[in-house]
């Protein structure tokens, strides 16, 4: 999962990785910030890269396998590119209790993708959480930043049109 | 409420909850309408926290009536406008209905949902505006900070919170003052004091609800935290899942800091106090101290053996404390108005109130804050409104992947943190969810399972292996392979984990099993030995699914069938080709008169 170009030259590999030093930039280089550095690397470049979190290793003088294994600790953490829209499903008490499974199932179907996979497209990525806390509202989906509650299967495909 | 000309107060509701249902929708119509009758500046609108009456929401509640109106849309702010503020009624259609006699209750005080409720946390959530200070000044808010920083020195305080009674309510329920006496009493120049709001339960949003709602509260108690421990920097750790929690509260620390009452020489006394926001990267096991401190340390968030207390060595090896939200929460009102007052409240083993999420199969989904000691029924009954869609109680789940579930019979077990305990369960955070005759209770253990063990860190064999052991045994049953000795084995098993794991998620993921066998061991014994499941959830022990005489011949399944397997003339009854059929359920959902049954 190379990024792309930043092998081919060192002018390309730079500048793909100047967002990342203005980030790198904004913190004192020390352990602390690695996991805020993560977040905010992830928010600019959508996932995390071997080569950004190369950089981010040298930077905060750690071992690549130090943050490599926070990387992989944190479920928040990608190192693969992900869809335009992520659909978090939640698999919460309440929202199991209220039928959850099936919405998940109904996903599944329409985006003919499994938990954790993303469209060919790279429209959707479909994550089942463990829990969104909007208990209120189960079954209750996350598309993004919006949530969609009180579901059943077929409210599904209307919602997910939104988005396309 | 600030002091105002303003001759009605409209507060609508806009927690995490009441934002899905679409209350921002409803505020630009309510501002539009009174722009357009010239009423701006005659009735003010407050965005608020959570009302708690989520189940219900978009809430708006008036005042100086108090009436409150509920399940809004956008064009019924021309009749609140107009009826309401102009004409001076209420609007009966607009009003919530009791779900028993269908009464039209006006004034929100009057609603069961809030009548044996007791706010102490929850005071000023839904009241005041939680991005203005000034609102929460205006409540009494820091007044407290001032008494403890000018009048009181760090013991005393100590004292005060120790005789007050006010145990942990992240679900522990250890003794706060006696926790604050530890690293008040660890020697060292620099202490660090921590508040979790790493509100992992699934099922639970207590904390989020009062960091949306009243995030100066928890800064006010930390800080005095900070004071009787000897810290001068907080962290407050919040998952990352709450961006609402989480821009609400960098806005009170701004605005605290702004204020002087964050920084340095906080109200001349000399004493300084920082206080910073660490964003959670979503691991459950976080919610366990010695884990979080790695994780603002930027480790990986794995606990680590006790002793040493964090008391003695925390976050980077300096003294700490760390406690809960709503513990945090507790702590003004306590100084405010004394141990008595506090420990007056709820029971003697368990002095004040608990804030609780209801969820699940009630009527009225929500929060709510009851004194410690209410019955489990009241709860369920009175607050939540009851079992929704007139179906039979059957369990009720508290205290998330690390509690358990109770029957029927315990429904007049109060509720403290010693009750629940004796009944083998725990207070756990505050998560509460009802569960009606439809539920399978091997399925619901093997949910809890399921998440604790992907949850696992993996650092103690006991939970890695153990967890994993037994939701494969849990599967097996829910299957319809459950074999002889199953049962024997996962209590074995249970006691085994309880033991020998290294934190409090190994320790108590068994509860959710060893509760379900105690109360619900027939239903496990049905799975095994009978290949039933009585609550109907287990699709390998069900039968086929037919259409009986009720079907009424709308067509509905025929077109919602996603493998074309049901058939039949409109009119007539339908017939499902059971060869085809993938006992999928959509057409049980769907059909309008509930003539899908499996036999």
């Amino acid at each position: 999962m190379d990024c792309c170009t930043c092998n081919e030259s060192d002018k390309s590999r730079q500048e793909y990785l100047a967002p990342l030093q203005t980030i790198l930039d904004g913190y004192e280089g020390k352990e602390k910030d690695l996991i805020p550095i993560l977040q905010e690397s992830q928010e600019e470049y959508g996932y995390l890269a071997e080569e950004v979190l190369k950089e981010i290793a040298s930077n905060l003088d750690l071992s690549f396998g130090q943050v490599y294994g926070v990387v992989t600790f944190y479920s928040q953490f990608h190192l693969e590119p992900r869809g335009e829209n992520v659909i978090r499903i939640c698999m919460g008490t309440a929202c199991h209790v209220k039928g959850g499974d099936k919405i998940l199932d109904k996903l599944k179907e329409e985006l003919e993708i499994d938990d954790g996979e993303t469209t060919d497209d790279l429209k959707f990525t479909l994550e089942a959480v463990a829990c969104i806390g909007a208990c209120g509202l189960a079954p209750v989906i996350m598309i993004n930043d919006n949530t969609h509650g009180r579901l059943v299967p077929k409210d599904i495909p209307e919602i997910l049109t939104q988005y396309e | 409420m600030e002091e105002s000309t303003y001759r009605s107060h409209l507060l609508i509701c806009c927690g995490t909850d009441c934002v899905s249902s679409g209350c921002e929708e409803i505020k630009s119509a309510l501002e539009e309408e009174l722009a357009n009758n010239d009423l701006a500046d005659e009735v003010k609108v407050i965005e608020t926290g959570c009302h708690g009456f989520c189940e219900k929401g978009p809430v708006i509640i008036a005042y100086p009536e108090g009436v409150c109106y509920c399940e809004l849309e956008p064009f019924d702010m021309a009749v609140i406008v107009k009826e309401h503020i102009l004409n001076g009624r209420i609007i009966d259609e607009l009003l919530y209905q009791e779900p028993l006699t269908e009464e039209s209750i006006s004034s929100y005080k009057e609603l069961d949902f809030y009548s044996k409720q007791q706010r102490i946390a929850l005071a000023n959530c839904g009241y005041i505006d939680p991005e203005e200070i000034d609102d929460y000044i205006a409540n009494d808010g820091y007044e407290a900070l001032g008494r403890v920083l000018t009048e009181m020195t760090s013991q005393e305080v100590i004292e005060e919170v120790k005789d007050a009674g006010l145990r942990g309510r992240g679900g522990g329920g250890f003794p706060t003052g006696l926790k604050w006496q530890f690293a008040h009493d660890a020697e060292s120049d620099k202490k660090y004091i921590i508040c979790n709001a790493d509100e992992g339960d699934p099922g639970a949003f207590m904390d989020r609800s009062l960091l949306e709602g009243d995030p100066h509260r928890i800064i006010e108690g930390m800080i005095i935290g900070g004071y009787a421990i000897g810290a001068d920097e907080g962290y407050i750790y919040v998952r990352a899942e709450y961006p609402l929690a989480i821009e609400r509260l960098q806005k009170a620390i701004d605005q605290a800091e702004e204020y002087g009452l964050l920084g340095e020489d906080i109200f001349s006394s000399s004493f300084d106090f920082k206080l910073q926001i660490k964003e959670g990267a979503g691991a459950f096991v976080c919610g366990e101290e010695t884990a979080l401190m790695a994780s603002i340390e930027g480790k990986r968030g794995m606990p680590n053996p006790r002793p040493p207390y964090p008391a003695q060595k925390g976050l980077w090896g300096q003294p700490s404390n760390i406690n809960n939200v709503e513990t945090y929460a507790n702590i003004p009102y306590i100084m405010l108005n004394g141990a008595e007052d506090f420990s007056s409240i709820g029971t003697e083993g368990s002095a004040g109130t608990k804030v609780f999420a209801l969820t699940g199969n009630i009527n009225n989904t929500g929060l709510a804050e009851v004194p410690m000691g209410i019955t489990m029924r009241e709860i369920i009954y009175d607050v939540a409104g009851g079992i929704s869609d007139g179906k039979e109680f059957k369990a009720v789940q508290i205290g998330g992947p690390s509690g358990g579930c109770l029957p029927k019979d315990k429904l007049d077990l109060p509720v403290d943190y010693d009750s629940l305990i004796d009944a083998g369960v725990m207070m756990g955070s505050g998560g509460l969810v009802v569960m009606d005759e439809d539920i399978c209770m091997v399925d619901v253990a093997r949910f809890f399972l399921d998440f604790t063990q992907s949850e696992s860190c993996g650092k103690c064999t006991p939970c890695r292996e153990g967890t994993k052991r037994m939701l494969e045994i849990l599967e097996r049953i829910t299957f319809g392979e459950g074999e002889e000795g199953d049962i024997e084995l996962l209590k074995e098993l249970s006691q085994n984990i309880k033991d020998t794991s290294l934190c409090g998620l190994g320790q108590t993921a068994p509860n959710p099993v060893l509760s379900t066998l105690e109360y619900f061991e027939d239903e496990y014994k049905a799975h095994i030995y009978e290949q039933t499941c009585p609550g109907g959830i287990c699709q390998n022990l069900l039968g086929d699914y037919i259409i009986n005489q009720d079907c009424i011949g709308c067509t509905t399944c025929i077109d919602t069938c996603p493998v074309d397997a049901v058939t039949g003339e409109k009119g007539e009854v339908h017939e499902i080709a059971l060869d085809l059929c993938i006992a999928c359920g959509t057409c049980v959902d769907d059909c309008p008169v509930d003539a899908i049954v499996q036999e």
